[in-house]
């Protein structure tokens, strides 16, 4: 692979490792200034050694190529860890291929941090770099009941040769893990239920930021693929984790986590209470779509795609409780 | 043709178009095709009875498009004053089309069924109304709904098969003897229709479905159901009965692998 891969996420601007973005390497995190807020389809350093590209917060179509998480990798003294992979074989390959401009050092590690496609079809364009997939101890099993179907779904959209394979985990983490690129440390933690059944997340302890993937969603709506009430807990669990920056799987690269991590628990919560009031009462289904949490409307990016069916999926869980 | 075999035949009809191309071929005349499809059926159900418009008898209620294809929530209501015996709703397209059959007892109200159902891709539904007077009313939504068949499932089929049997029985309110009451039925079920593969084996969860419940209050019939493929994993049936003196709701529930759990729900009376 020698010519420039298209920017998935900016078709069809062509990607370029400017010297500008490298220099916001140079900042430190805390003292990053509010103007270089990544644009969409750059890869940005967000802390020393920490490299991310914005998703579009859109759903997959043939233009985007899927590219719509925030996809990254970390650099360590003497090897890189691709914190997500890209939604599409092409995502994949133009992240490498930004990898390579970035640096000459190999890529150790690929993180495949849960089930969702817009996550995991990347991951086949780092094959040849013969890396560690890693994933939570329940994403193989996860990926052999809906991997095909997800990659059908997408190759309706993209075409075979773009949506690429469906790659599983070669080593898999069951509570915690680390991950030593050369002085520089990342810890894994595996989740349980909460966005979906085997959410990964992440903490560089180098720079102190966490990237909890899809357990922390920015502007996006979120999507209840796993448990709602475990969701709750399992923001907690993140917020008491030491971290004051992360990396959400969706939305601005860098938020402050009390307050992104507050505004979904606010979501969740009132998604919550309204289906369990709407329970209570012996309402139905259809009632609790059209009522519970339509104040968060606002709020949200896709809230018209993704929210009614949020609320069947709590309905679901809560019903029997 | 006994009934289960001519659900057979309708189940085999629709899948048999779908290996044609049915789908795809049919976009010429999409509307022309749907109503030809839709007399097929009804006519392996109801042989050569007239059906007639049901407007004012029978309403079904259905999202124009489903949020979740795995679970789209359907209402069937019948009109005051309008004795009918039984009701079935047939989701054209799907594999099973029959997704319910209900023949209702003297203990029922039947003015009210809701259901959660699966629907595999765009379709007419309809719902059909047997009156005790021997005429058949009918009523259709078009549902854009896709995949709710195929859809993987998010758990393992061991997780999934938890708790199976288990059932709830919610009322709304008292239940005064004489005065209809509405009630939920919930069954913990995974209902596996058969096409929701294991993409690494490439093998197909194997089908095992609700295919009967049985409602009984006291020693009156609420209603005996005939169910198929499509009903929704945990089932929830929302149903209205008239209460019998004393009684005792008794549900009887059989899947399609010989499963068989029963249960029965004391009324709670007016304490007054």
């Amino acid at each position: 692979m020698t010519a420039a891969v298209p920017n998935p996420a900016t078709q069809p601007r062509r990607y370029t490792l400017s010297r500008r973005h490298a220099l916001i390497g140079g900042a430190c995190l805390c003292c990053l200034p509010a103007g270089a807020r990544a644009t969409d389809g750059e890869i940005v350093e967000v802390a020393p050694g920490v490299f991310m590209r914005r998703g579009v917060d859109e759903d997959a179509t043939a233009a985007n190529l899927d590219a719509i998480a925030n996809i990254g990798f970390i650099v360590g003294r003497d090897s890189v860890l691709v914190t997500e992979s890209g939604g599409s074989l092409a995502d994949g390959q133009w992240l490498r291929q930004a990898i390579k401009a970035a640096t000459d050092k190999p890529i150790r590690y690929v993180v495949l941090t849960h089930v969702h496609p817009d996550h995991f079809f990347g991951a086949g364009a780092f094959t040849p770099d013969d890396p560690v997939f890693i994933g939570h101890a329940k994403l193989k099993a996860a990926l052999e009941l809906r991997g095909d179907f997800y990659r059908q779904r997408l190759v309706d959209i993209l075409g075979a040769e773009r949506t690429g394979p469906v790659v599983l985990p070669t080593r898999v983490i069951e509570d915690t893990g680390e991950i030593d690129l050369g002085d520089r440390v990342v810890t894994l933690k595996a989740h349980g239920p909460a966005h979906t059944l085997c959410d990964l997340s992440m903490i560089d302890r180098a720079s102190g930021l966490l990237l909890p993937s899809d357990l922390l969603f920015v502007k996006r709506v979120p999507s209840i693929d796993g448990s709602l009430l475990g969701w709750l807990k399992e923001l907690s669990a993140l917020k008491a984790m030491g971290a004051a920056k992360a990396v959400p799987g969706h939305g601005p690269l860098v938020v402050d986590l009390a307050a992104a991590a507050g505004d979904l628990e606010r979501y969740l919560t009132a998604l919550r209470d309204g289906v369990r009031a709407e329970i209570a009462a012996n309402g139905s289904i259809e009632n609790a779509v059209k009522t519970v949490g339509q104040a968060e409307r606002g709020h949200w990016l896709l809230f018209e795609d993704y929210h009614a069916r949020n609320v069947i999926a709590a309905y679901k869980e809560l019903e029997w409780e | 043709m006994t009934k289960a075999s001519r659900l057979i035949t309708v189940a085999a009809l629709s899948l048999g178009l779908a290996l044609l191309g049915f789908g795809a071929a049919a976009r010429a005349d999409e509307q022309a095709e749907r109503l030809a499809h839709w007399q097929d059926i009804a006519t392996l159900l109801f042989g050569d009875h007239p059906l007639q418009k049901g407007d004012g008898v029978i309403a079904l209620d259905a999202p124009v498009r489903a949020d979740d294809a795995a679970l789209v929530p359907m209402t069937i209501s019948i009109a005051p004053g309008n004795s009918i015996k039984g009701l079935y709703l047939v989701i054209d397209e799907n594999p099973a089309p029959v997704a319910t059959h209900f023949v209702f007892g003297p203990a029922a109200d039947p003015s009210e069924i809701k259901l959660r159902v699966r629907v595999n891709a765009y379709t007419n539904v309809h719902a059909v109304a047997e009156m005790q007077d021997g005429r058949l009313l009918e009523t259709v939504r078009f549902v854009k709904a896709s995949g709710g068949c195929s859809a993987p499932m998010s758990m393992s089929e061991e997780d999934a098969k938890k708790g199976m049997g288990e059932m709830r029985l919610k009322l709304a309110g008292d239940a005064t003897p004489g005065k209809p009451a509405d009630a939920m039925l919930m069954v913990r079920h995974p209902n596996f229709n058969g096409m929701q593969m294991n993409q690494v084996s490439r093998l197909y969860t194997p089908a095992r479905y609700i295919q009967t419940v049985t409602v009984t209050d006291g020693a009156a019939k609420v209603f005996d159901l005939e169910a198929d493929i499509s009903l929704a994993a945990n089932p929830v049936i929302g149903f209205r009965f008239i209460p019998q003196p004393g009684g005792t709701l008794k549900v009887a529930v059989t899947d399609s692998d010989k499963g068989h759990w029963e249960k029965s729900f004391p009324l709670p009376v007016p304490s007054n």
